[in-house]
């Protein structure tokens, strides 16, 4: 860990000495950002980690990185803001483990001028913050959801489909995912913000995996119990994805049934090109980190504050299928290309 | 009554009184006054009795309102293997809770046993039995710790286990990345670690190794408890540490083998989960230790110690088993399955409490 942080100030002395070289004087030196993540562990918040450090490396920003002990790791983020407030940073990327008891001190931050970006995860309310740069959940399912109803073609018109949520509390990165899938699919959703009010036949129920292997699996093999002729599974993410894999398998259904998924983890993208999974939506936590570094620098030079997405209240990073078996309509990426650009 | 005599002479004043008295011959106190009390005597002689009641119940009503699909062969099986690895972490459980413990780290402690095993055989390539062997005695040195923990330092087994509980998970994301090992990376070099997950078919049934795994432990566990003077111990210790010291046991050490051999039944548990879950997933089995808790609770082994049959817990990991898949085939939402399970789980040691309550 400290032969890590050791390694890291030196690289980006270096990268420091660079831009002196280029006569690109004081000011890039004098810019301090500051990164916190929900755990270091997790390998999302690693690659975030990644495309912060080098993005500040390249501007010549001297970052610092804290991140909570576990998920929902509250007071080490509040004093992690602390800290950046006090040490002169100008800006603070931020996934926030409580978004709502997070909003006070996000606060103080902006009085003292620093600019705050939520990543990942919006603030509640969403504009306590400066700026959020998040993937579009709500798109990364609609885009599954097309590709699953244009593979099928007609037989989407009496297709069985199994959703496998998150949790029973549904917080919202688990609603948008699920309701974008139906509306891409072209299913009634009833209310946007509930899931499992829809009357569709088509689908055959909901479940919960909390995203992990076992849950996915349970889920699975409760909804095949409810109807065994499923032939669209629904997942929150690849882990759930592939547990729900070993219940078809056990089950003796993988044939004919379309796994379709979210997040782009590398070993997500593995399953997807060994035909696992069909399609999964993936995320970029990565150029997160590194747009945020972006405008970070741009408004320590010019004071602009980084705009939403036209239509949305937070900023686009994008989300993109990738799948081996394209479809029409739904632009898509092979396995290879996501290979390269997953995470994990 | 008093006729007899009284016709002779008159009846005297001071016999008024014996009128009111009772005149039944002196006997022995009956328990069977109602049938109320009949069945908790019934249930003080034969606490196992209860859960495997509310078992046989719960399937015979999931079966009228949920329908055929739950009454199935392969449903009941499939509850099995569902049921499989809390069921296997509710036999460690109950050990440590017959000694009136508490032991919060088993299911931590099975999924950091799962990823050693995981780490070993397929990332660094040793050879899958060694592999699982090594993550055999870490097991047992994780349960080790917690025993060592509670009778040398004298912590209170719930404390020492929320600690260790963080600490094994802890480990377990430092060892894993917090990643899966894939199912497919498994099958590949180390197919041994899934072997718990192949299955055979009795009719409509479908068992797998994993789930007869379950029963064997509980067997075993049944045996040594019931047949050995260890497992005597087991129970003296749980019911009353100094009588069962000041009749020469020595306490601290059975403890400490109570807790060891509650980590090496986790560590079996780790190699079950590898098969039933397909992965090793390092995320999964988070709120293990308190399903586990509720099964042998459900289970009617008493959380004061020394109480309770093995077999107990078995029954408890399958009664909720049965109320989730019966409530989610009856189309019940998610949350409600949870209430149900909750109120089963105060039902169960509100029982308990009554049972215990008879009079002797």
């Amino acid at each position: 860990m400290t032969k890590h942080a050791l390694l890291k100030t030196t690289a980006l002395a270096l990268a420091g000495a660079g831009f002196l070289g280029l006569a690109q004087p004081a000011a890039a030196q004098d810019v301090g950002a500051c990164l916190i993540t929900k755990t270091d562990i997790n390998p999302f918040f690693v690659k975030m980690k990644e495309g912060a450090t080098a993005k500040a490396e390249e501007l010549g920003i001297s970052l610092s990185t804290f991140a909570g002990k576990v998920d929902g790791d509250h007071e080490t983020q509040v004093q992690a803001v602390e800290t950046c407030i006090a040490s002169g940073a100008k800006g603070i990327l931020l996934t926030a483990s409580d978004t709502k008891a997070m909003v006070p001190v996000v606060k103080k931050a902006r009085d003292a001028g620093v600019l705050v970006i939520a990543l990942d995860t919006p603030l509640e309310p969403i504009d306590a913050a400066d700026a959020t740069f998040a993937t579009d959940n709500f798109k990364a399912g609609e885009l599954i959801g097309q590709w699953a109803a244009a593979t099928l073609g007609d037989a989407a018109a009496d297709a069985k489909i199994a959703m496998l949520d998150l949790t029973p509390s549904q917080p919202s990165v688990d609603v948008l995912r699920d309701q974008g899938f139906m509306t891409g699919f072209g299913i009634e959703t009833g209310d946007a913000d509930r899931i499992g009010d829809e009357d569709d036949p088509r689908i055959v129920g909901h479940d919960i995996t909390n995203g992990n292997e076992e849950g996915g699996r349970k889920a699975m093999e409760n909804l095949l119990q409810r109807d065994p002729d499923v032939n669209v599974v629904y997942t929150i993410n690849e882990p759930a994805a592939a547990g729900a894999y070993e219940a078809l398998q056990s089950f003796g259904k993988t044939e004919g049934v379309l796994v379709v998924s979210i997040d782009g983890g590398c070993p997500g993208v593995q399953n997807v090109k060994e035909g696992i999974i069909g399609a999964t939506s993936q995320q970029y936590p990565l150029l997160m980190a590194s747009l945020g570094i972006e405008a970070i620098a741009k408004f320590a030079e010019t004071g602009e504050k980084p705009e939403p997405t036209p239509g949305l209240d937070f900023f686009d990073t994008g989300v993109t299928l990738v799948t081996d078996q394209p479809v029409e309509g739904v632009e898509s990426i092979g396995t290879d290309e996501g290979l390269e650009r997953c995470w994990g | 009554m008093s006729e007899a005599g009284g016709a002779a002479r008159g009846k005297q004043e001071f016999e008024d009184g014996l009128e009111k008295g009772d005149a039944s011959v002196a006997a022995f106190e009956s328990h069977e006054k109602t049938v109320l009390d009949r069945l908790q005597h019934f249930l003080h002689g034969n606490p196992t009795m209860v859960p495997v009641i509310v078992l046989l119940l719960s399937i015979a009503v999931f079966g009228f309102v949920a329908g055929g699909n739950f009454f199935s062969a392969f449903n009941l099986s499939l509850v099995m293997q569902q049921v499989s690895i809390i069921g296997i972490l509710a036999a460690a459980q109950s050990l440590v809770i017959l000694t009136a413990g508490i032991d919060l780290s088993v299911g931590a402690s099975m999924v950091l046993v799962s990823v050693i095993m995981g780490n070993l055989a397929v990332k660094m390539g040793f050879p899958a039995p060694l592999a699982i062997g090594v993550g055999f005695v870490c097991g047992m040195l994780a349960g080790t710790l917690n025993g060592f923990l509670v009778t040398r330092v004298k912590l209170p087994p719930f404390i020492v286990t929320l600690g260790t509980w963080n600490i094994f998970f802890a480990l377990n994301l430092w060892l894993s990345g917090a990643q899966s090992i894939r199912s497919q990376d498994i099958d590949a070099t180390a197919p041994l670690l899934k072997w718990f997950g192949e299955s055979i078919r009795i009719g409509g049934a479908q068992f797998t190794y994993g789930s007869i795994l379950m029963v064997l432990i509980f067997a075993v566990l049944w045996y040594v408890l019931n047949r050995t003077a260890w497992g005597r111990h087991v129970y003296a210790v749980g019911d009353d540490k100094e009588a069962a010291e000041l009749s020469g046991i020595r306490t601290n050490r059975t403890l400490v083998q109570v807790y060891a051999v509650a980590g090496l039944v986790c560590a079996i548990g780790a190699w079950a989960s590898i098969g039933r879950v397909g992965s090793v997933s390092p995320q999964s089995f988070q709120e293990a230790n308190l399903q586990s808790i509720t099964a042998v609770v459900i289970g009617g082994i008493s959380l004061f110690g020394g109480r309770g049959s093995i077999v107990g817990p078995l029954v408890g990991a399958l009664i909720v088993g049965v109320f989730n898949s019966g409530l989610r085939l009856a189309g019940v939402d998610v949350l409600w399955q949870v209430f149900a399970i909750g109120w089963l789980t105060i039902i169960a040691v509100a029982l308990d409490q009554w049972i215990r309550k008879v009079s002797a």
